[in-house]
């Protein structure tokens, strides 16, 4: 008998199948939550598109880069992490959930340094928000404040949700340190799973939409 | 006749202590819970009504300010819709039933479901405090740039409650649906499903794919309002509709999620008291989702007058109409049902047959609203004051009432008393309509909301409208002094009092914890009510059965 | 159980591929026409959202409802956005 089967439960893959049923749930009201903003960033994008692309240019692209390529490979690691506890490999889970907290930590980091550089720059928006372009340029400063605007937004969501996620995958790490999983359990990892590919799907639609207009 | 008795175990019993309520993952528990605390939001909700409505009785402003006005509105709106309606049947009535009904033991996420009380309480009492604190006065749809920029109210409190109450309405929509694929008993399949759990699970779909933009709508406002981060703010070129849009979009539905669940209860009961089969089950089923889908489709009629497209205007009038499709079938199906039915007017039934004539009333003035036209004659006006309170309280709330009474056996294993319950039905219904009906006049003759001065010629029909409001104030009160009355002094009830179908019926009343002693099969469709000859031919349909 | 099992150089050749895309997508970045470059970006962006659900998240291995509840998010958006914009575009 498992010791992980709750009460109210027939069998074990009842529950599994709940608890992915009810995460892929979750993830679309996640994809809703960051779709509001998404609409509003589409409205602007096409009321102001030099504004924005002013704006964009004012984005560090390599860090931005970097920190995609980062989130990637913390997917991969991630996926990797799963099919471990799927084949019954401890240390394996273990190990693969270390380093994606690391990665997630890494692009934390980076992201934290962008945004420093931005309140040096004066580019988050609000009183002290200021642009040093020429004033031959027909872009209006305060329509490229909205882009900063949705810049912080956009990224400060996704950025507590990599912190939520960090703390998620901390918690898989060490369950799975103390042996609590096995191939027939290993719910928690699943499901932190699903939740850190969702964060990385939304860094894949920012990085574009954000980084990368012309 | 044998007196039916209490059984010796059971959920309410299982355990005294304060913690095994606190930390109860007993999903009917949690109904509980949820029912204590929202009958506490309807009283504080319904007692800035009464502070407005007597206010209102006299043209001049001589009991309340401007000021004073504006936070009372605003907090029985926020508070009825987002602290009351919302939650009410499917937290209370869907929390208990659900589960019962598909013959599960519990909800597939029980603890989450614990989790969404605390997120519930968490958020009310961020909303009392933001009322505490001096009140809003944006009114309960927080317009930008008003609520950005200008108001000087405790809005960010405020938006944080609802923002808070908000995930705790996703995480029940989450269980709903969850539940309802995975833990379905034996032989339940999907067309033996009650209606209920139709229509709730419906409602569900709109709760986990509206309130996240809900949500994100009033966290861009706290963002703009605290961090001057303005993505709504005019003077960058932001646009203020673009609020509207995204609270609409979750705002309208979220009229749905009132509604449904209130025709949810209404499909259960009509069928008990008229000992037949339900009319057209598929077609009641299949339109619970109709409507969630299309409830996504509409909500531009809320901004008709606000500065958005003609081109959209007309879009989303042609839509709006469509819903009146879906809910049309449900009317039609119900009395369908009645018809030839052998009708018994218990309490249940009263609201129900309240519900059905009132929802339509609503319903019918919803169509002129979504004309484009006529909207811009009414929008703002009492009009839509009376159409919405038709809708959400002439339905939600009697929707609500009747559940209760239909159900009160099963979770409390009494019998409340039953003149008692239909005089307050009978109540309910007149001061409902001696209120708000006379709104529909003054809404047409031009006077607009959220005012408290108004011209002399609109006072008779306000003073009636307030002596309306009085007898519905009253109704509700009659309902809350029996019910915990019958807590202690009502008849036991039995399993099965009002003779129904329904698996939920087939265990003792109260349930015991795991609501049933064993696994039930289910071997026959929903709503399996004899056919007419063949049901004991002198009436008596409430007799108890003897087990 | 019957929990489907990735092999691991299927995994292996979706990240391969998510990073091929992701050089592409800064290389497009430095087309200068306005649309050409959205909808490079955005289709490049939703082929990585489609490889990561699809692998890393297992869609194609589940069932049913569950493909279902992923259509579900999208399509809702894709609601709200459609219908938000019949606004906005048709203003002027």
């Amino acid at each position: 008998m498992n010791t992980h089967l709750a009460h109210h439960f027939d069998d074990a893959d009842q529950q599994f199948d709940a608890a992915r049923l009810g995460m892929w749930i979750f993830l679309a009201t996640e994809i809703m939550f960051f779709g509001g903003m998404f609409v509003g960033y589409t409205i602007y994008r096409v009321n102001y598109p030099q504004a924005f692309a002013v704006g964009s240019s004012h984005l560090q692209l390599v860090a931005g880069t970097v920190n995609t390529a980062v989130l990637l490979l913390s997917s991969f690691t991630m996926a990797l992490a799963v099919r471990c506890s799927q084949t019954n490999r401890r240390t394996g889970t273990v190990f693969l959930l270390a380093i994606t907290l690391l990665l997630g930590v890494v692009f934390l980091g980076i992201k934290g340094f962008e945004y420093t550089e931005k309140f040096a720059t004066h580019h988050v928006p609000g009183e002290s928000f200021s642009l040093s372009e020429p004033h031959s340029s027909p872009v209006d400063p305060q329509h490229v404040e909205l882009f900063f605007s949705f810049y912080f937004a956009m990224t400060g969501f996704h950025a507590l949700h990599m912190i939520i996620g960090v703390a998620l995958v901390t918690i898989a790490a060490t369950q799975a340190w103390k042996k609590c999983f096995s191939a027939e359990y290993y719910t928690p990892v699943e499901i932190t799973g699903l939740y850190w590919h969702f964060v990385d799907i939304v860094w894949v639609f920012l990085f574009p939409l954000l980084y990368l207009i012309r | 006749m044998s007196v039916a008795e209490l059984p010796r175990r059971h959920y309410l019993n299982a355990n005294y202590n304060i913690w095994s309520w606190l930390l109860t993952t007993d999903h009917k528990r949690i109904a509980i819970l949820y029912m204590i605390s929202l009958t506490l939001f309807f009283f504080v909700g319904g007692a800035a009504a009464i502070l407005f409505r007597l206010e209102l009785m006299t043209p001049q402003g001589d009991l309340l300010i401007s000021e004073t006005y504006n936070r009372l509105f605003t907090l029985h709106g926020v508070v009825m819709v987002f602290f009351f309606l919302i939650p009410s049947i499917p937290a209370v009535l869907g929390n208990f039933l659900v589960p019962m009904m598909i013959g599960a033991r519990d909800m597939a996420f029980p603890r989450l479901n614990l989790l969404s009380w605390y997120l519930f309480m968490a958020g009310g009492i961020l909303a009392i405090a933001a009322i505490v604190g001096g009140g809003v006065d944006t009114g309960w749809t927080f317009y930008t740039p008003y609520s950005t920029t200008y108001a000087n109210s405790q809005v960010m409190a405020m938006a944080m409650g609802i923002f808070v109450a908000g995930f705790s309405s996703i995480l029940t929509g989450m269980n709903f649906i969850v539940t309802t694929h995975t833990m379905r008993a034996p032989g339940m399949t999907w067309f033996r499903l009650p209606l209920f759990v139709w229509s709730h699970y419906a409602t569900a779909v709109i709760m986990v794919l509206g309130t996240p933009v809900l949500a994100i709508s009033l966290a861009l406002i706290a963002l703009e309002r605290g961090l001057g981060v303005g993505i709504f703010d005019p003077k960058l070129g932001g646009d203020p509709l673009l609020f509207q849009h995204l609270f609409w979009f979750y705002s309208h539905p979220a009229v749905y999620i009132m509604v449904l669940p209130s025709m949810a209860v209404v499909s259960e009961i009509v069928p008990c008291f008229a000992r037949k089969r339900i009319f057209g089950y598929s077609f009641i089923a299949f339109s619970s989702v109709a409507i969630a889908v299309l409830s996504f489709l509409v909500w531009g009629h809320h901004m008709f007058v606000s500065g958005q497209s003609v081109f959209a205007g007309m879009v989303f009038s042609f839509l709006s109409m469509l819903v009146a499709i879906p809910s049309a079938v449900k009317v039609f199906n119900w009395t369908a049902t009645l018809h030839k039915g052998s009708i018994s007017l218990e309490t249940p039934m009263l609201y129900a047959l309240g519900f059905i004539g009132l929802f339509t009333l609503g319903g019918l003035t919803g169509l002129f609203l979504a004309t484009l036209a006529v909207d811009l004659h009414v929008h703002d006006t009492y009009f839509i004051v009376a159409h919405f309170h038709y809708i959400m309280v002439g339905g939600a709330v009697m929707g609500y009432l009747g559940g209760v009474h239909y159900w009160w056996p099963k979770m409390t294993g009494r019998l409340y008393p039953e003149w008692w319950g239909r005089v307050s039905a009978v109540v309910v219904f007149v001061g409902f309509n001696l209120t708000f009906f006379p709104q529909f006049v003054l809404g047409y003759l031009g006077m607009p909301r959220r005012y408290h001065v108004y011209p002399d010629e609109f006072q008779v029909l306000n003073v009636m409208s307030s002596a309306g409001a009085s007898i519905l104030g009253l109704g509700y009160l009659i309902p809350l002094v029996y019910l915990l009355w019958s807590l202690k002094y009502g008849k036991a009830a039995g399993p099965n009092p009002w003779n129904a179908k329904g698996v939920e019926w087939q265990t003792p009343s109260p349930p015991p914890t795991l609501n049933f002693d064993e696994t039930p099969v289910v071997t026959e469709e929903a709503y399996a009510y004899p056919p007419l000859d063949e049901s004991s031919a002198e009436g008596e349909p409430l007799e108890p059965v003897a087990n | 159980m019957t929990h489907h099992i990735v092999p691991v150089k299927t995994y292996a050749f979706v990240f391969a591929a998510l990073l091929v895309l992701l050089a592409l997508t800064v290389a497009a970045a430095q087309i200068e026409n306005e649309v050409l470059n959205l909808l490079v970006g955005l289709t490049i962006a939703v082929s990585k959202a489609a490889l990561i659900m699809l692998f890393f998240m297992h869609l194609r291995y589940n069932t049913f409802v569950i493909r279902m509840a992923a259509v579900a998010g999208f399509f809702w958006l894709a609601i709200l956005m459609t219908l938000t914009m019949s606004d906005y575009l048709s203003r002027m």
